[in-house]
């Protein structure tokens, strides 16, 4: 997830702070503020934005070959395309299961009293911390091959094999990631139900709203902004998991994280991983982006 | 036409009680009050008639009606409360026709009745605005609109005008009165601490204190005779002073001298309170005054003046006595002798321990 993580910031940051705007406006106080923005900007980039343009200039201009010829070659190959695919619709459902179930087990935990809310809350946080292979390693224990949940059933029917072998399969990968996200969309929607005016669900719930319907028209709206927070969150790491989809064992699952790892790592063609990790950037910007856009769009 | 009736209601948090089995009717079409100082259980009893809280014991019915084991939604009244709880991401309009659409009026109607329920609070001309986008005094306004476009039988307002301005709040008040006017059959349950909105709004008064009914009666009868010191002290001010009630009829010993007034069925000898309102005292003048009836004498204390009157606090036998006098031409000086009067039917007497 570290790797992941350092992949996508760069990108985020060379928009950020680069225009300095009132440059024209104050020409006398401009050059002070340029001699304390200038440290840290050269700092900046020489830490994340040079080895970032390395890359793409060696997915460029790669040391053998003319220029495009490794994004020629990457893209013509069918297991790019399909690390491509596997690494989006991963992505993209693992969110959407990470909102539906975080927004429910949100609800649950912020709005029905039951002893240990408070502890469930703070379990959360502290989950959030975890490493993410430690879920996957979790979910061997339970679904694995020799887990218990096969164990259960060949004890039961004294089959040999169990039926539980979804977990190398990109299914698999998508529980696990569900499995260690969800929290991540827990964390703003709790805290935003703490914000929420109760009065407003008690003047609902007189107006005659059964539970239903102020979940719909009450906590959901105001809830908006805390679901595009944790949501975005959720879509970036998810299109850069690495841990995850490495120790499901999935043979079959490759996403483009994997893709680079295998190139510059297993074959050391590191024109080819760079590729894929230009890819990668572009389709992880590109869909926070369209994520952002929707979610301003829906009122977010 | 559908009141309101508490029977023998009583509500606990984690084993303390905050509602002592309170018995109360709200007549239809009444403006009750619950007036009290804060825990004294008023609120809770509000909640209990909305469907927040569920009693302990007892029984709540609306229109006689058992509704004690309703959720709110099922309980069709209508509710206010101080911090407006309008929704902030939909239009008045919307916030309006949120109860319509909850209780699935006809689809064709619902933007009429919302329209209505806006004329009546004077919000009309700000359908299309947002909570945001209003003062604090029109989104109370819409909240009463969202609360009356259901057709409640049952209005609950819980410290409605309490976040307002005093402004604010007296043309509110004016407002409330007006509303209630126009819709005579709806009961009305008001919690407030403020004795001027109990007051001026309500039929009745339900005093509360501790989690108990002390009083309840018209606003007139709480004021004119308080039947329980707190009572006296809560609706309007008192001073209120410990007597002997005297062996002859009509009479009450205070410090050795005995004051005329009603002593109704208190038994000779026992001790009693006597309250009497600041405003209903005189000033004694001239030497006569001494020998009034009625004279509480005493040594003053402080003057404060209040624009139209003046509030004198005289230290009579240990007691600080309040009074309220119209605006001296010569204010006495502190620590010089007074003498105050009051007429016997102006003095109430309360028996020792009444309500406490």
């Amino acid at each position: 997830m570290s790797s992941t993580v350092t992949e996508t910031a760069p990108a985020e940051r060379a928009a950020g702070p680069a225009p300095a705007r009132p440059l024209a406006a104050r020409p006398a106080g401009s050059r002070t503020r340029w001699l304390w923005a200038a440290p840290p900007l050269a700092g900046l980039g020489l830490v994340f934005l040079y080895p970032l343009a390395l890359v793409v200039r060696q997915s460029l201009t790669p040391d053998t070959g003319g220029p495009f010829a490794a994004y020629a070659e990457v893209f013509g190959s069918t297991a790019f395309r399909e690390a491509l695919w596997t690494t989006v619709w991963l992505a993209v459902a693992a969110t959407a299961g990470c909102l539906v179930l975080g927004f429910v087990l949100a609800l649950v935990i912020a709005f029905v009293p039951f002893p240990g809310a408070r502890a469930v809350a703070r379990f959360v946080d502290v989950f959030l911390s975890f490493p993410s292979f430690l879920i996957t390693l979790a979910l061997l224990f339970v679904y694995g091959t020799v887990g218990m949940a096969n164990g259960m059933w060949t004890d039961l029917t004294g089959e040999p094999e169990g039926p539980f072998r979804f977990l190398a399969t990109p299914w698999g990968v998508l529980l696990a990631e569900i499995t260690y996200f969800t929290p991540f969309v827990m964390r703003p929607l709790l805290a935003a139900f703490s914000q929420l005016d109760t009065a407003q669900l008690e003047a609902a719930s007189v107006l005659g709203a059964r539970p239903g319907r102020i979940v719909r028209q009450v906590i959901l709206p105001e809830a908006l902004p805390a679901l595009a927070a944790g949501g975005s969150l959720v879509l970036v790491l998810c299109l850069n998991e690495f841990g995850i989809v490495l120790f499901t064992g999935a043979k079959g699952v490759t996403t483009l994280p994997m893709l680079v790892y295998g190139k510059a790592i297993l074959e050391s063609d590191y024109p080819a991983a760079c590729v894929a990790a230009v890819v990668n950037i572009a389709v992880s910007v590109g869909l926070f982006g369209l994520y952002r856009v929707v979610g301003k769009r829906a009122g977010a | 036409m559908s009141g309101i009736r508490f029977d023998s209601v009583s509500v606990a948090y984690h084993g303390t009680t905050v509602l002592d089995a309170l018995d109360l009717t709200v007549e239809p079409g009444e403006v009750m009050a619950l007036l009290g100082p804060s825990g004294s259980g008023k609120t809770t009893a509000l909640r209990a008639v909305a469907g927040f809280v569920t009693p302990a014991a007892g029984r709540i019915l609306i229109g006689g009606r058992d509704v004690t084991g309703l959720p709110p939604y099922r309980r069709g009244i209508g509710m206010v409360v101080q911090q407006y709880a309008l929704f902030p991401h939909l239009r008045v309009q919307d916030n309006v026709e949120f109860g319509l659409r909850a209780r699935k009026e006809p689809k064709a109607e619902i933007p009429a009745r919302a329209a209505e329920a806006l004329e009546m609070t004077g919000m009309a001309g700000y359908a299309r605005r947002y909570p945001r986008e209003l003062s604090g005094g029109q989104q109370q306004r819409v909240a009463i609109a969202r609360a009356l476009a259901i057709r409640p039988q049952v209005l609950l307002l819980d410290e409605p005008l309490s976040a307002l301005d005093a402004q604010l709040r007296s043309g509110m008040l004016a407002e409330l009165a007006r509303l209630h006017r126009e819709l005579p059959d709806v009961s009305m349950l008001y919690v407030t601490h403020d004795q001027v909105e109990a007051l001026t709004l309500a039929d009745r008064i339900a005093v509360m204190d501790r989690a108990r009914l002390q009083d309840c009666g018209t606003p007139q009868q709480l004021y004119r005779a308080p039947r329980t010191e707190f009572t006296a002290s809560f609706v309007g001010q008192a001073n209120l002073l410990p007597v002997t009630v005297a062996d002859t009829a009509g009479a009450a010993l205070f410090d050795g001298r005995t004051l005329t007034v009603d002593t109704g069925t208190a038994a000779p000898g026992t001790t009693a309170t006597l309250c009497v309102r600041p405003h209903l005292l005189a000033l004694g003048a001239g030497p006569d005054a001494l020998h009034g009836p009625n004279a509480l004498h005493g040594r003053l204390g402080e003057v404060q003046w209040r624009g139209a009157t003046h509030r004198l606090y005289v230290d009579v036998a240990g007691h600080r006595v309040a009074a309220d006098l119209p605006e001296l031409r010569e204010t006495p000086t502190p620590g010089t002798e007074v003498t105050l009067h009051f007429a016997p039917r102006d003095a109430v007497l309360l028996a020792a321990g009444a309500g406490a």
